[in-house]
């Protein structure tokens, strides 16, 4: 439900960068957004849709998400896992609980390609 | 076509927000508590009876989170502590420039103890660190135990978690055995208290818990 804003922001942030970068308009923004994270990919491209349709920047332009899985570094061990389905944090390779996410959470705008005429 | 890389985070307003809020709560040495659960798990009635157990011994101030209604700050106000209400006209969660404005208006800087009550959601406020020391998740047993699997990152942040309601635990399907499995893999660190808000069962435990955090705290200080 937080898509909207997070997208609001996401774009008011290329408006302001492409305004310095003399952009007049957006071709295809690549946003990070990892599996731990609360935001939904799919709630995220309704809303660019639905924002992006009223913009004339972002008319036409591509939202790309990548998403990246949960990996957890083990404290006990040092070995990293991967988190599969279920959000279980055991390692692998231990067995132990005491995990640190190392990726996962990211939520950001990679970068953004648009023309300047 | 020109390229510009921004890698700029999304929540990177609300985490800059969050570190002045942080220092603020520091320098008054303030215990802050982010309480957080869906709609209806009880977090007000908890409130009360935590305030009414630990009145006598701390400086209480609340922070009330609320789509449009003043009516939790309301219960909370006859119990004579300070609260300030924000309403966050729609938005799913509390971000940390709502906090910040609402705690310049909470009279006085003789706190305690400042319990900042979310926006009932166990998705978006997981994401919105407000400058919080902790977060303390209330699920009840009316909800179902399978609310840390549907819902990890909250339960995973939370520095505490309270199971409300444990008096009708009788007559639900709530398997605690699942539960606390299901957590000691997402958040095996995390104390969790049986607590029942109606008949006061486990207030005193939470209480004296949270009353060793706050005492931590001022020594840390």
């Amino acid at each position: 439900m937080h898509e909207l804003s997070l997208m609001e922001g996401v774009m008011e942030i290329v408006k302001d960068s492409a305004a310095q970068n003399n952009i007049k308009r957006v071709k295809h923004l690549k946003l990070v957004v990892g599996k731990f994270s609360m935001a939904l990919p799919d709630s995220l491209r309704f809303a660019f849709d639905a924002l992006a349709g009223v913009e004339e920047l972002f008319q036409g332009a591509v939202l790309e998400i990548e998403e990246k899985d949960i990996i957890c570094l083990c404290q006990q061990c040092q070995q990293r896992t991967t988190i599969e389905d279920g959000f279980h944090f055991v390692c692998s390779s231990c067995g132990s609980i005491r995990l640190e996410i190392v990726q996962g959470r990211e939520l950001y705008l990679d970068y953004y390609e648009g023309d300047e005429n | 076509m020109v390229q510009v890389r921004l890698e700029s985070n999304l929540l990177g307003a609300n985490e800059m927000l969050a570190r002045k809020n942080r220092g603020v709560f520091q320098s008054q040495g303030l215990l802050v508590i982010n309480l957080m659960s869906s709609p209806g798990s009880g977090k007000t009635t908890l409130l009360e009876k935590t305030i009414e157990y630990l009145g006598d011994r701390l400086k209480i101030g609340v922070i009330e989170g609320d789509l449009y209604t003043d009516q939790d700050a309301r219960r909370i106000e006859q119990k004579g502590v300070r609260v300030i209400q924000i309403n966050t006209e729609g938005a799913c969660h509390l971000d940390a420039g709502m906090v910040g404005k609402a705690f310049a208006e909470l009279p006085g800087d003789d706190l305690d103890l400042l319990f900042i009550e979310n926006v009932g959601n166990l998705v978006c406020p997981a994401e919105f660190d407000l400058g919080e020391d902790f977060k303390a998740v209330v699920i009840s047993t009316t909800e179902g135990n399978d609310k840390p699997l549907k819902y990890p990152l909250i339960f995973r942040e939370a520095r505490v978690i309270l199971l409300n309601k444990i008096d009708l635990l009788p007559y639900t399907d709530f398997s605690l055995e699942r539960f606390r499995e299901d957590l000691a893999q997402i958040n095996p660190t995390a104390p969790v208290f049986l607590v029942s808000g109606r008949t006061g069962q486990g207030i005193k435990e939470w209480n004296e818990w949270l009353l060793g955090e706050v005492r931590t705290r001022g020594i840390k200080d």
